[in-house]
């Protein structure tokens, strides 16, 4: 660190005075003897005059000798930019002018270690900084904040009046204060440079501020010394085993015996069938291995090891802390304060982002579960093979992909294609199976398992088992991003939109259609719609198909955004029918509220175990189980009279 | 008791007199259940010819492997039967038997598991010059337990996994409780029919889910396995273990068809039956109908579990999978191919559906040409499984049951319009709206 | 007189419709009591209140000598505590013997371990059998019961709620379906169980609540109009305009 302030220091010296400024090729010949062998203690000043020379050669110079392609020719000793050319070398002088070429063999390559690569590479900044080409500008600043480094702080302040390219101007002043806040010698310079931050939330300010307050954990015998972050408890901060690793790695203790080592020990030094006087016998307890190990280092056959005692002994003799990298106790409080700050505006929008979330889990839920909203709600009929109707749609789409090539017209065509099939699929379902069924619940739910059963099968028979992709069109890739931390990707919304658009056409339809009348009036008393001329057959096949005809389509939408495989729509049935049944059966409304209370349920769980997205599951239908305990009948019930009816 | 202390006091109306003795609680459990004595002799013989004919006691006409399956099925129409029970009895379609049959299996799995590990463990430790201690025992029989799984740590729910008798305990405590407390919650708010078949699931879905992590403690989706070698047992053939558990499983059949037939028989029997056709007429009787069911509940839960304690050392290994919901789903396939509402229905139903699904799986069938199209019968089963349940439920509800039936010629009795056997799902169905 | 039943200020709203408004009745030890009213009067919901099915709003339901809430219990335990009910259209469990039925109705401990253990002693079969002669059954003691005609059934259905032994009874239009004679037959039936425990009977046929010849009460909009004979209610203006007057 004091190394990098002189450095720096000599290169303030220099850099305002472009008056004393020499060539480059001069600067090296003075230097010779430091740049052929150069140690990153005392070449500063050299590479510092070479930036600071004004030379344009001085550049090319630097970059070569990083690049190892400053060579010696042995012919003449000579100090050549050597640049690749076949086999062989074309070189120049140091002044730019051409020097022939040589072969590999005819020349010493200077080889300067990392650390003076380092070195370069920071002085070469500066001329990259200042590149005519605005790309290589940007390119450089993006290289600085992959990777800050000491050196480049004041190369970059320095580029900053000169820059003439109003958004490079503003990153670079951003950068800058990145690079002061961790490199800035003076501690007031930095705190200002953090406060200067405000609470950006942006993911490069929080990278730049947290190695501010990053800790190590010490131990020390009296009090600690450094920027102490908290004091330890043992048992409660760290285990005994850690602290005296702790102790051990500071050398403040000697290392204890492991068990293996132990063992290894005393099986070496076995005499007679006995270790220390202990039959080999009865060693199968630790506390005998003790006695024994203890008997070898009384005979001075082994080393001492440190036991319980002397380590419990150890352990409260030192104290334990946790310590910042950072020295400074100002920077580090006002790194906190502003992390504390920032941290505060990041939650807000974790939870607005989690809100995103759990918006678009929610539409794809009810997407999945309002065809089974009409089935199941509207006729009273449960449809085990919803999921496997959710799979023939998403299958459909993949055939019209491999048939239309166009993925936004594929797209189009899979969407109502989808519905026909799945349409179709119902209504056959109706008139074969259910029909026959309807005062039956219970067989109901049987047969069509039988049908889920042989449905799914048959699709891993004519599709196989492998996943099948369903592309989205190109314009659905990416994502809309507020900022760095919320954001929600174009599939996904368009999947949201898509489920509006079904509830909009639900209502629509249950509401304002002679269909939708008629489906109510078959509902509600079936016998009663007989006698006014509505066909309740009619009205069953229709409303059937229609919910399947939705699960077709969800199947499209969940294709998009997940693999197609024969067993995808069975994934999503369990959760299907808990969206219905936690909604309130027979009311489009409940659905939507259900799929809200899931989707933002299942996303609230993820986020606070996110490594276990299958533990969130479990315990999202554990929540569902315990719900239905206090709201049997959903959350939107019809309750009383109103709902036998 | 007041029911011996009140004589009639009302004048007698119609036609009256003695008759001949009633059929209800006068003769023995036999002379009232004669399917019962049958099927105990079928069990009996059955038992003996597979005897006969396993290698390890007789021709070895039957491989080692097919006793297993045969032992295996029998288990299989254990659970079937508490299916039966809850299902066809009392009319509460649980979806999350095989979730209780596959804990009961993972709890003796435990110890069977660590058990063998530590022969191992303590084999190779005092090849290292000392006897072992017990903690590097322990640490040993964790590493090669849960190095699978990254782990090197024995989980707390391993604590008991040392002693049989304790995880013998678990293996029905376990599955109990889980029931016992379920139970409870779904059946105190009056989740019926479908409702409750939906939750069941769930619940099924959610243990799986949970198993198949791997901090779960049950090694994830590896599962446990190597279950076929017994502890202490290692010298011993597998012909000899197979045809062993081939009998255990065939008492605990045999044992659990006569429990389960006494308890249908008697008025209790009378009671769940009632449940199932009209609950709400039960509970106006005076009759607790929620404890009943829980109480049904828990003990077909027990059954399920002890009959997969039986299965899976002769399966040889358990993971989630076996727990998923599909699992329980054919359950209800097999009771209802077998015909529900009769003890002797399910155990028929799972043994003619699992033993064909393994013929069928088993990929020894020579394909079929139906054209140009190769019909592959590990390919088709499914489809011809899942074609079939729909065709039962349709037009044969009470399953290859109802041939009998018909042999004997049975009347059906007429009961409310709906002759297609027991069904509670419309009638709880109008009871939760109301 | 002590009330065996006591319902006071009840009030029951399913979506905002009120069902029964401020209900209080009260049926003495040994008492017959009608319950007349136009349809959507409050009768089923009173009844299914007092069998606990529905939970009152507001209100007390007591019950017995030792003034028992009704309130806190579920239907089997109020059914235990000894109220019948019978409904309107007969419910016996058809796939079961009449003998099964009447053994399930019978008076006895309803737990399911005692239940599990439960064999019938002799004098439990032979009030099985003198309930079964006294409505007619004996001969059908073995027959399923969903074989019966629906007047048998309804036969059954009151030899299961003698079986039970029910301090109250509630009946839900018991003349519903039956022939004249079957009628009269009950009739004497229900006049004749009133000397021994309170009977409610809720009926729409005037005919029928004349030969009961017992006070009568008028549920009119969930609350009582008007109690009395029979002959003293039918005299009522208010009666008069609300429910005669309509027929």
């Amino acid at each position: 660190m004091r190394l990098t302030a002189l450095f720096v220091a000599a290169l303030f010296w220099l850099a305002p005075s472009p008056s004393l400024a020499q060539e480059a090729a001069a600067i090296v010949a003075e230097n010779r003897d430091q740049i052929e062998k150069p140690s990153r203690q005392t070449i500063g000043p050299v590479i510092a005059a070479l930036a600071a020379s004004g030379d344009t050669m001085a550049d090319d110079i630097l970059s070569a000798w990083a690049d190892k392609r400053l060579v010696i020719r042995k012919a003449d000793d000579a100090l050549l930019i050597a640049g690749p050319d076949g086999d062989g070398f074309i070189l120049r002088n140091l002044d730019g002018s051409e020097a022939g070429a040589a072969e590999k063999a005819d020349l010493t390559e200077l080889k300067p270690n990392a650390g003076v690569r380092g070195l370069i590479a920071a002085a070469l900044v500066q001329f990259t900084l200042s590149d005519p080409d605005p790309m290589r500008r940007g390119a450089a600043l993006t290289s600085i904040a992959r990777d800050p480094q000491p050196e480049t702080l004041d190369a970059l302040r320095a580029s900053i009046p000169s820059e003439t390219d109003p958004a490079l101007k503003t990153q670079k002043e951003r950068l800058g204060r990145f690079l002061t806040l961790r490199f800035d010698p003076d501690p007031s310079a930095r705190v200002a440079a953090i406060e200067s931050l405000g609470a950006d939330t942006s993911l490069d300010t929080r990278a730049a501020l947290n190695p501010l307050v990053a800790t190590t954990r010490i131990a020390t015998a009296g009090e600690p010394a450094g920027n102490i972050a908290r004091p330890l408890s043992l048992g409660r901060d760290l285990t005994q085993a850690e602290a005296y690793a702790l102790l051990v790695a500071a050398d403040l203790a000697p290392a204890r015996l492991t068990l293996e080592e132990q063992r290894a020990v005393l099986v070496a030094n076995i005499v007679n069938g006995a270790v220390g006087g202990i039959p080999v016998d009865e060693l199968n307890t630790q506390a005998a291995r003790d006695r024994a190990y203890t008997a070898l280092e009384a005979a001075g056959t082994v080393p001492t090891a440190a036991t319980d005692d002397e380590a419990k002994a150890a352990l409260a003799a030192h104290r334990f802390f946790d310590a910042y990298v950072e020295t400074d106790p100002s920077v580090t409080a006002a790194a906190l304060a502003a992390l504390t700050s920032i941290d505060r505006k990041v939650g807000l929008m974790q939870a607005a982002d989690l809100g995103l979330d759990a918006l678009s889990l929610a539409a794809i839920y009810f997407l999945a579960a309002i065809g089974l909203a009409i089935t199941f709600g509207v006729m009273g009929v449960i449809n085990m093979a919803h999921g496997e109707f959710i799979t023939i749609g998403a299958y459909t789409g993949f055939v019209v992909q491999q048939l239309v090539p166009d993925y936004t017209l594929s797209i189009l065509i899979a969407l109502p294609l989808a519905f026909a099939v799945t349409f179709a699929a119902g209504v056959a379902m109706e008139r074969l199976v259910i029909r026959h069924l309807y005062k039956r619940p219970l067989e109901t739910l049987l047969a069509t398992f039988g049908i889920s059963i042989a449905l799914q099968q048959i699709l891993k028979n004519v599709f196989g088992t492998q996943a099948r992709p369903l592309t989205a069109p190109g314009w659905l890739d990416g994502a809309l991003e507020f900022n760095d931390v919320v954001s929600i990707s174009y599939i996904r919304i368009a999947i949201f939109v898509l489920a509006l658009l079904f509830l909009c056409f639900f209502l629509y339809l249950m509401k304002r259609t002679r269909l939708g009348l008629e489906v109510r009036a078959v509902t509600q008393n079936p016998a009663m719609a007989a006698s006014m001329g509505i066909n309740p057959d009619r009205i069953n096949m229709l409303t059937f198909g229609l919910g399947s005809g939705i699960a077709g389509i969800a199947g499209v939408a969940i294709g998009l955004y997940a693999k197609v495989t024969s067993e995808m729509g069975a994934d999503y049935i369990v959760q299907s029918f808990m969206t219905v049944v936690v909604g309130g059966v027979g009311n489009v409304w409940g659905t939507l509220a259900g799929a809200t209370m899931i989707g933002s349920l299942q996303k609230v769980i993820e986020f606070l175990n996110p490594s276990n997205t299958l533990a969130a599951q479990t315990y999202m239908i554990l929540f569902i189980i315990l719900f239905i305990q206090f709201r049997p009948r959903g959350i939107i019930a019809l309750r009383g009279r109103a709902a036998g009816d | 008791m007041a029911t011996t202390s009140s004589v009639p006091k009302y004048p007698t109306g119609g036609a009256g007199g003695v008759k001949p003795p009633a059929s209800y609680g006068n003769r023995s459990f036999f002379a009232r259940n004669p399917s019962a004595l049958i099927f105990i002799a079928c069990l009996a013989v059955f038992t003996l010819v597979v005897t006969l004919a396993s290698e390890a006691y007789g021709g070895g006409f039957l491989s080692t492997s097919f006793v297993k399956t045969l032992g295996k099925t029998l288990c299989l129409s254990l659970v079937a039967l508490a299916m039966d029970l809850i299902w066809g009895y009392a009319g509460i379609l649980s979806l999350g038997h095989m979730a209780f049959f596959a804990l009961g299996g993972y709890m003796i799995g435990m110890w069977l598991m660590y058990a063998r590990t530590e022969e191992i463990v303590v084999t190779a430790l005092s090849q290292g010059g000392l006897p072992a201690t017990p903690e590097e025992v322990t640490q040993g029989i964790a590493n090669q337990i849960f190095g699978v799984v990254g782990s090197s740590d024995l989980p707390a729910i391993w604590s008991f996994a040392y002693s049989l008798p304790l995880q013998l305990s678990l293996a029905l405590a376990v599955p109990g409780l889980l029931a016992l407390v379920f139970g409870w919650l779904a059946f105190r708010s009056r989740v019926t029919g479908v409702y409750l078949s939906i939750l069941t699931q769930a619940m099924t879905l959610a243990l799986a889910l949970y198993l198949f992590q791997n901090d779960s403690g049950l090694r994830g989706n590896n599962g446990l396995s190597g279950l076929q070698n017994l502890p202490g047992l290692g010298q011993t053939s597998q012909d000899l273990v197979s045809i062993w558990f081939f009998w255990a499983s065939a008492l605990a059949l045999g044992l659990g068809y006569l429990t389960l037939a006494w308890v249908v028989s008697g008025k209790f029997g009378s009671v769940i039956r009632a449940i199932r056709d009209d609950e709400a007429r039960v509970r106006f009787l005076g009759y607790p109908v929620e404890v009943y069911k829980l109480f049904l509940f828990t003990l077909t839960a027990l059954i399920a579990a002890l009959a997969g304690v039986l299965y899976y050392p002769q399966a040889g290994i358990i993971n989630p999978a076996e727990l998923a919901p599909i699992a329980s789903i054919y359950l209800a396939v097999w009771v209802a191919i077998g015909g529900r509402g009769r003890l002797y229905g399910a155990v028929i139903g799972a043994a003619f559906v699992s033993l064909l699904s393994s013929l069928f799986t088993s990929g020894r069938l020579p394909d079929i040409r139906l054209g140009p199209l190769p019909l592959n019968w590990v390919d088709w089963w499914l489809v011809i499984l899942g074609l079939a349940f729909v065709a039962v439920t349709l037009f044969a509800p009470k399953g290859i049951g109802g041939l009998f039936d018909r042999f004997l010629r049975i009347a059906t009795p007429d009961r409310k319009g709906a002759p297609l056997g027991p069904d509670d799902g419309s009638l709880q169905e109008q009871e939760a709206q109301q | 007189m002590t009330a065996l039943l006591e319902v006071s200020g009840v009030s029951v709203t399913f979506d905002g419709f009120r069902a029964i408004n401020n209900l209080s009745f009260s049926i003495g030890e040994a008492e017959l009591r009608a319950i007349i009213g136009p349809n959507g009067a409050g009768k089923t919901t009173f009844m299914d209140i007092v069998t606990g099915k529905t939970r009152p709003d507001a209100g007390s339901v007591t019950f017995g000598t030792r003034s028992l809430s009704l309130l806190g219990l579920n239907e089997a335990q109020i059914a235990r505590e000894g109220v019948g009910r019978k409904f309107q259209r007969p419910t016996v469990f058809e796939d079961q013997t009449v003998e099964a039925n009447l053994i399930l109705a019978l008076k006895a401990p309803r737990g399911p371990w005692r239940v599990l253990f439960w064999t019938p002693k002799p004098a439990d079969m032979a009030r099985v059998k003198a309930l079964a002669a006294e409505v007619g059954l004996a001969d059908h003691l073995h027959r399923k019961s969903g074989e019966l005609s629906h007047g048998q059934k309804q036969w059954l259905e009151i030899a299961m709620l003698l079986a039970q032994e029910p301090r109250l009874l509630l009946v839900d239009e018991p003349a519903a379906g039956m022939t004249p004679a079957e009628r009269e037959q009950t009739t004497a039936l229900l006049v004749n169980l009133a000397r021994t425990r309170a009977v409610v009977v809720v009926e729409h046929d005037m005919d029928f609540v004349r030969r009961l010849n017992c006070r009568v009460t008028v549920l009119h909009e969930g609350a009582v109009l008007a109690e009395g004979s029979l002959d003293h209610v039918t005299r009522d203006p208010q009666v008069i305009a609300v429910y005669l007057g309509r027929g």
